[in-house]
């Protein structure tokens, strides 16, 4: 599964600029599932067909990233951007970012008036080597995402040390496991699950980062009765954390709540028994700011009862997004789980 | 000119009768069906040539421009005559001072008075005036005298002639509410020439107040692919820095990559971009991702729908007075009539 995990978070897919990842999925699912189609926003859509008397489930985890956009090449040469979905200008200074075409740059920052104070993004600028706007091998509209390679921290001999002492040591870090992970989860319970009685659409969502637009259009097509939104969610495990009772390698967790939807009472009760019933350890999430693609999918058509299977992750939205293998693999057996069983809410 | 009508009308957001009506006359022949809907909204229909049986995509496009402006609108009447009032859509306060205006139905002129210079100490000079403290004075003796005129609820409207400036060089002209009257106006230009597909234009109410109509409109339409037109934002007075304006007057159609409310298919920035460097036409990209268009809520209608946003530069919009180039609107309909003539055959992924 790390395989697969690697290739899918080092592939470039900021909002509105998912085409790569889109085809690096549809290239594993292929053959795998009944059918698949790509919608007008971009969402890749693949139906795992049941074998009759169960619901139609539509499953979301998103493809698209968080990144920047060029809106100013200047007579140097220099780029300026603006944030694609939330970017913070606090991780940005000295880093790294690459096109869909591959060109490369790093983010500098106008002379420092006050070095205790944020740059904001009219500030910032981007090099990408070039000496005048005649060799800068990208344009205005184009877009980038970080570079951060996928690490293995149970790989390094560090771990590998931790291992042996403490039995931990799980965690991979990558940029864009918000929500690569998620698409990961889901691509293997679709390998996975066998005859069940649900259709259930696999959706890979476009354009979560901006508004889960994506998730809006594709629930509208789907016209799903039952909704699952596979997404990562903070954490409170950190040195001086704001407070949260979610931790890495604590299991899955299940949204209870989060600045956007209500999960319905039947819909945690359906995961919480499903959880128990495979004895897996879970946590369960009460997130004060975000929100994913199961907001869209609740508030579709007539409304759908929509929950959310979350990853716990460390530092959402910065170029290192770390997750807990332990965790990732149990989502993918419970959410196997959820999709090959009758759903009786 | 049908831009100093529809410039001239008014037409806040709620109130878009009056625009509305000059679009009907002006559309009259040049469409097969139109209706008002619920909202507002007047959707014409121009039927394609193509017949229903062939099997070609796209089979609809929608092109959409707001009917509506920001404004004023009045909340009560205060004891000397003169009449509170409340924004409508996005307005700064600092340009409220001293505008004219005009108030209800019956287009009552008045001004938001300000003491003189004279009567203002220096402290307060520095500071932006409270609107809820500003007042619009019709020339009303007291209260009862203004009651007799105005009711809270009438629109109030800014009092801007059209005005050719330039008949040269870049053709500039003056008016209010060039946004979007002016894709309006562009709409109108789009449906004089016959199309394949089936061409709907729909001009929308209450944009300014968060893409009300356009998002019933396309609901009902159900659209293949919509294409937005905007009078935009144009900031290209000197800067300090080597930062390039939103958009330049007299560079063209300004074609949007995103927004805060949509990022625009791809295909069919591409589709405008060949388009345009095909033909000769000058284009430029709008080079901010602030602000939002009625795109935001068509893309996202129904299974979604493939959109984009092309826009005529305008100076000062949202304000009393804007500014913006004949020659910049005569490309964008040359670039959009020609894009919507290459869209017969399909779109290039």
């Amino acid at each position: 599964m790390k395989e697969l995990i690697k290739k899918l978070v080092e592939a470039h897919g900021p909002s509105g600029d998912e085409e790569q990842v889109r085809a690096l999925i549809e290239e594993v699912i292929r053959g795998k599932v009944d059918q698949v189609r790509t919608d007008a926003l971009g969402n890749l859509i693949a139906l795992r067909r049941g074998t009759g008397g169960g619901k139609r489930v539509m499953v979301a985890a998103h493809m698209d990233e968080i990144g920047v956009v060029v809106t100013h090449v200047d007579k140097k040469g220099f780029l300026r951007v603006a944030p694609v979905g939330g970017v913070r200008p606090l991780t940005m200074v000295g880093d790294r970012v690459r096109f869909a075409n591959g060109t490369i740059g790093v983010l500098g920052r106008e002379k420092w008036l006050r070095v205790s104070t944020l740059p904001t993004w009219d500030q910032l600028f981007l090099d990408v080597g070039a000496t005048s706007p005649d060799d800068v091998p990208v344009g205005v509209g184009d877009v980038a995402s970080f570079v951060r390679p996928f690490t293995d921290l149970a790989a390094e001999p560090a771990a590998e040390l931790h291992l042996r002492h403490k039995g931990t040591g799980k965690r991979l870090v990558s940029k864009a496991m918000d929500d690569r992970i998620g698409c990961a989860v889901a691509i293997h319970a679709l390998m996975q699950m066998d005859a069940s009685p649900n259709d259930v659409y696999f959706c890979f969502s476009a354009q979560e980062e901006v508004g889960t637009r994506g998730a809006v259009v594709a629930a509208f097509g789907v016209e799903p009765e039952v909704g699952l939104a596979i997404d990562v969610t903070d954490t409170g495990d950190t040195p001086e954390a704001h407070p949260m009772a979610v931790e890495l390698g604590g299991g899955p967790a299940i949204k209870v709540m989060d600045s956007e939807m209500i999960t319905p009472p039947s819909i945690k009760r359906w995961m919480i028994e499903a959880a128990e019933s495979l004895g897996i350890d879970y946590q369960l999430e009460v997130l004060e700011r975000g929100g994913t693609d199961a907001r869209a999918i609740q508030r579709s058509r007539a409304g759908v009862p929509t929950g959310c299977l979350s990853i716990p992750c460390r530092y959402v939205h910065t170029p290192s997004e770390m997750v807990d293998y332990g965790d990732v693999q149990a989502a993918v057996r419970l959410l196997t789980e959820l999709m090959s069983k009758e759903i009786d809410l | 000119m049908l831009l100093r009508e529809l410039s001239e009308a008014r037409g806040v957001s709620g109130n878009e009768g009056p625009v509305r009506d000059i679009i009907l006359e002006a559309v009259g022949d040049l469409v097969d069906e139109h209706r008002v809907d619920a909202m507002g909204n007047l959707i014409c229909l121009k039927k394609g040539r193509r017949q229903s049986s062939e099997q070609a995509w796209p089979r609809k496009v929608m092109i959409a421009a707001h009917l509506d402006e920001v404004g004023l609108i009045v909340t009560g009447i205060n004891g000397d005559g003169t009449l509170r009032f409340d924004k409508v859509g996005g307005i700064d306060d600092r340009i409220l001072l001293s505008k004219q205006v005009l108030v209800g139905q019956e287009a009552l002129p008045g001004v938001i008075g300000y003491r003189p210079i004279h009567l203002i100490p220096r402290k307060e000079r520095e500071r932006v005036a409270d609107p809820k403290k500003l007042a619009i004075d019709i020339g009303a003796a007291d209260k009862s005298d203004a009651e007799k005129l105005v009711q809270p609820g009438n629109y109030v409207s800014f009092r801007t002639a059209f005005q050719v400036l330039d008949e040269e060089g870049l053709r500039t002209v003056k008016g209010k509410a060039f946004d979007d009257r002016v894709g309006c106006a562009m709409l109108v230009e789009l449906l004089k020439e016959d199309y394949a597909f089936d061409l709907y234009a729909a001009f929308t109410a209450q944009e300014e107040l968060g893409l009300r109509g356009a998002r019933v409109a396309a609901y009902a339409i159900n659209p293949d692919v919509a294409f937005v037109h905007e009078g935009t934002v144009c900031d290209d007075l000197p800067k300090k820095k080597d930062l390039s304006p939103v958009t330049e007057l007299g560079k063209g159609p300004a074609i949007t990559f995103m927004d805060r409310s949509v990022i625009t298919d791809r295909r069919l920035v591409k589709l405008l971009v060949t388009t345009a460097e095909k033909l000769g036409i000058p284009y430029q990209f709008k080079r901010v991702v602030s602000g939002g268009t009625d795109a935001g809520a068509i893309h996202l209608t129904r299974e979604g729908v493939p959109s984009v946003v092309v826009s005529v530069p305008s100076r000062y919009i949202h304000a009393p007075v804007s500014l913006l180039s004949l020659s910049d609107f005569d490309y964008t309909v040359k670039l959009m009539r020609a894009a919507l003539h290459t869209l017969e055959g399909g779109l290039e992924s």
